[in-house]
């Protein structure tokens, strides 16, 4: 196809806008159904208990309760290894994370819950009921968790080390590594080498929407839910699995979905809403507060790293290193694998070695969180490598420059690079009006860093049919978190020829639907999109079929340009030949379903200025500029509005958010008057560099851009923050605070 | 013992005369009695704005507002700004320069934009920055949704100049 597009890469509005400015759009809290009671949870007050005994009498007494239930309500089912998008996780793990059983793995844990009338009465029932505990000690970093003689969560985990299992059992899950070369001797080549160890404290995605289920298990034995989740499909197979039914028993309704950025991938109040509906008869509606999604979602992971990096006089690294141990949270599934895949990414090294640990502690189960595991690592190797540039007197970009990864550098976990971007962005960077800038003023500094995300494929559905009128309505499983539905759209409208607004596109639910993975993973405008680009590619073919036969030619003689299907002299404009489909054989329906390989990663840089004030610690970030390679930035804006959103979840998570746990393992922050999230006076206004090196694995060149925009903004505040405070000190844990940047102010002093 | 009480306000123009429970907020009133659902639920303390209505022209947070404190008020809530079928400058600024991603803080922003725009037609950035600053938006960067503002700004003072009559 040639690249002389005319809907990819222009800015047309979007599909939902209307509803969306109005008010008028439904999110999952907003859903009222005839005879609808309400849900309330019961959450566990410790960190870590045996829960002795349950007794909810008092609480099914209470007036207006109309069901209650424990994790006693579940089907027995043997223990099995489940893949629900996210992985291979015990669908023993996946339950217990929905209502404990046995044991309370964090403070926010499901214990119970109850249907009633009115949340005010569900609220009161669910005090009523008693349970008792008993209290053991709590972990709640990995460190910790993974010290001799440890409180240990699972009597059942036992550590999977370099592949085998040892039968051990502790609060490791695994312990596996990467490796290629000879690290020893690439050191031994090295004349400058860096070691330091790094923290990253647990913060949230942040999403304003509360996580909330809607489930009504009707008469015939369906369970029909609206819910808000990056992924209905996840959400259906996961009911089914937790409630043994039969997937063809489950319909998943995807409302519209108030932020995720990974975290509403999990379930968590579906099943509980699903059985409570099973006992009363009727639709049950649970929403979580504010606290139950600080206590009770999956934030991200915590982390503690250490990257060790050596390079030779020309400034080539010989060797690079590194100990990855991350928080899983209450069960396993740390963010850590990620976090390997993507800690040396930027780099061409052949001498590498990367130790990863998937450590669980007394905190809620971890979930994604945009390039999930990228910023943890990116924190630790960014800083090493600007330090190495200190040392050898290089310009931060030109080291990175000549160490860059490129189309055919292999990565210690394996996968070759095909065409990627990382020099290009580096470039862009480094051409940048921000980065050749004169930094006037004491005490500010300006850092840089470059981050990698990998980007995924998975199935997508898409349905295309033709109206009369020349436009088509679009039927697709991808839940829109950011304006999915016109990017997707625009695909179609590109090959069929027609605008982007006469290309209508619906988020359906599960039964109406193929197979759709999650919205996450940057996958949807590049998996959904191509599953698009095929639907318009059947329509085509139909529609050409149409010409020849009014034609009385054969329909690889139609050709179509422009939206005009032509024929020796003779054409029919899009919407000329869809008015015909009723005398020339009946409806055209198009059809694409695809589970593309090749997602193609996505590198994203920052170029940041701080002031730091040393009387309080606090950092001003002055100028922000963010580069990243979209492949083929279909809708710029979209592009834009994804870069901007995650840096500035960068510079939250860089230089405020944090879960404050006593050592108790409560969160004592869990509000979001003291889990600050930045506002527009925290920021500047962020700039944006596209930079665009096609994707060979998709028709338009696209790749995903939702994700690796996170990874370098903590890194590249921190090298600012260094040369801000004078050089000679690094912050080595996040988040980097006031507090965190007098420790540093006054450690210099003395 | 829950007492009640009768609540007159105007909401989107239309009088209301309710028996409420006196402990009622404003926000479930809108939501869950009179059936207003573009308001929503973040925080539930008056910190994420995304439950931002106005009443008398101010914004206030609904999640954080007995509704009794309404008594009298008029009360806008982002269902009654579009009228005679076109969308209000702001609304159609927001969609135009793709001033959100999910949309669930986007009524409270445009709300606020709009008062603020009732205040000072002709605020500066620093202005328009402190003023949004009063409600959180995890998708954005707030970026475009400054830009939507200034542009709404300059919609509504060319409006105003074409036609001085118009109501703003």
């Amino acid at each position: 196809m040639s690249t002389n597009y005319r809907v990819i890469g222009t800015r047309p509005i979007r599909h939902d806008g209307a509803d969306k400015v109005t008010g008028r759009a439904l999110y999952g809290a907003d859903i009222n159904l005839a005879g609808m009671l309400h849900g309330y949870v019961l959450r566990s007050p410790h960190a870590h208990a045996i829960i002795k005994r349950i007794d909810t009498a008092k609480a099914r007494a209470l007036d207006g309760v109309k069901a209650v239930v424990t994790a006693a309500d579940f089907p027995v089912t043997p223990d099995r290894i489940v893949d629900l998008g996210e992985g291979e996780t015990p669908l023993s793990c996946i339950r217990g994370n929905v209502l404990a059983s046995g044991k309370v793995l964090y403070r926010g844990h499901a214990v119970a819950a109850v249907a009633a009338i009115n949340t005010h009465i569900a609220e009161e029932a669910v005090k009523l009921i008693e349970v008792e505990y008993e209290v053991l000690p709590a972990v709640l970093t990995a460190p910790e968790a993974m010290a001799e003689g440890a409180s240990i969560l699972h009597d059942t985990l036992k550590t999977k080390e370099l592949g085998e299992q040892t039968g051990r059992v502790s609060n490791v899950a695994e312990h596996f590594r990467h490796t290629m070369g000879d690290v020893a001797k690439g050191f031994a080549d090295a004349t400058v080498i860096v070691e330091r160890t790094f923290d990253t404290a647990t913060v949230h995605q942040g999403y304003i929407e509360p996580h909330n289920a809607t489930a009504l298990w009707n008469n015939d034995g369906r369970v029909h839910v609206w819910c808000s989740t990056q992924g209905s499909f996840v959400v259906r197979d996961t009911i089914a699995c937790v409630l043994d039914l039969p997937v063809s028993q489950v319909k998943v309704t995807p409302m519209e979905i108030g932020g995720g950025f990974g975290g509403k991938i999990p379930v968590y109040l579906e099943p509980v809403a699903a059985l409570l509906s099973k006992m009363s008869g009727r639709p049950v509606k649970i929403v979580m507060s504010r606290k139950d999604v600080f206590e009770g979602s999956g934030p991200t992971p915590g982390s503690h790293t250490r990257v060790k990096m050596g390079v030779n006089a020309e400034g080539k690294i010989t060797a690079a290193e590194a100990t990855l141990a991350f928080e899983a949270g209450a069960y396993p599934g740390a963010m850590v694998g990620p976090a390997a895949m993507t800690v040396f990414a930027a780099y061409d090294v052949a001498n590498v070695t990367i130790d990863g640990y998937d450590v669980v502690v007394n905190k809620p189960s971890t979930a994604a969180y945009r390039a999930p595991g990228a910023p943890n690592a990116a924190f630790a190797t960014e800083q090493v490598v600007d330090e190495i540039a200190e040392k050898l007197g290089m310009d931060p970009i030109d080291l990175r420059l000549k160490n860059a990864a490129k189309e055919g550098t292999r990565r210690a976990d394996g996968p070759k690079f095909r065409k990627i971007g990382c020099v290009e962005v580096l470039q862009a960077m480094k051409a940048s009006e921000h980065y050749r800038s004169e930094l006037g003023g004491p005490n500010r500094g300006r850092g840089v860093a470059v981050g990698f995300w990998f980007n995924v494929g998975l199935p997508s559905s898409v349905t295309i049919s033709v109206n009369a009128d020349g436009t088509v309505n679009l039927v697709e499983g991808s839940t829109d978190i950011g304006g999915t539905r016109t990017s997707i759209a625009m695909q179609a409208a590109e090959v069929l020829g027609i605008t982007a607004e006469q290309v209508r596109p619906t988020v359906v639910d599960t039964d109406s639907v193929g197979f759709t993975g999650v919205t996450g993973g940057s996958r949807t405008t590049f998996a959904t999109g191509m599953a698009a680009y095929e639907a318009a590619q059947d329509v085509v073919r139909q529609m050409k079929e149409r010409a020849a036969k009014i034609w009385e030619t054969t329909a690889d003689a139609v050709a179509l340009d422009a939206g005009v299907f032509s024929h020796e002299g003779k054409q029919f404009t899009f919407a000329e030949l869809a008015e015909k489909l009723g005398s020339t054989g009946g409806p055209v329906v198009g059809r694409g379903a695809v589970n593309p390989r090749g997602a193609g990663g996505s590198f994203a840089g920052v170029v940041v200025d701080v002031e730091v004030d040393p009387e309080t610690g606090k950092t001003t970030i002055l100028r922000f500029t963010s580069v990243q390679d979209a492949g083929k930035a279909i809708h710029p804006s979209y592009v834009e509005g994804q870069m901007q959103g995650g840096s500035v979840q960068g510079i939250g998570w860089a230089l405020n958010e944090e879960y404050y746990m006593n050592t108790e393992g409560t969160m004592t922050n869990s509000s979001l008057l003291d889990y600050r999230m930045p506002t527009a006076l925290d920021l500047p206004m962020i700039e944006t560099i596209i930079v665009e090196v096609p994707n060979p694995s998709h028709p338009f060149g696209v790749r995903g851009v939702g994700e690796a925009n996170i990874v370098p903004p903590t890194p590249a505040i921190a090298n600012a923050l260094y040369r801000a405070l004078g050089g000679g000190v690094r912050l080595t844990r996040l988040p980097m605070n006031p507090p965190a940047v007098m420790r540093a102010v006054w450690s210099k002093a003395n | 013992m829950v007492s009640y009480l009768r609540l007159h306000f105007t909401v989107n123009g239309t009088p209301q005369a309710l028996r409420i429970p006196a402990n009622t907020l404003l926000l479930d009133l809108l939501r869950d009695r009179i059936g207003l659902k573009g308001a929503k639920v973040g925080c539930s303390r008056g910190v994420c704005g995304a439950c931002t209505v106005l009443v008398d022209g101010q914004p206030v947070a609904g999640c954080s507002t007995f509704a009794f404190q309404a008594q009298g008020a008029m009360v806008e809530t982002i269902e009654g700004l579009a009228r005679d079928g076109a969308l209000h400058p702001v609304q159609q600024a927001f969609i135009d320069h793709a001033a959100l991603q999910c949309g669930y803080c986007t009524a409270g922003m445009i709300l606020l934009a709009k008062a603020l725009l009732a205040h000072d037609p002709d605020p500066d950035r620093a202005t328009i920055v402190e003023w949004l600053s009063s409600n959180v938006c995890r998708c954005t960067g707030y970026q475009l949704i400054v830009e939507a503002v200034e542009d709404a700004a300059r919609r509504m003072r060319q409006a105003a100049q074409d036609d001085p009559g118009a109501e703003a």
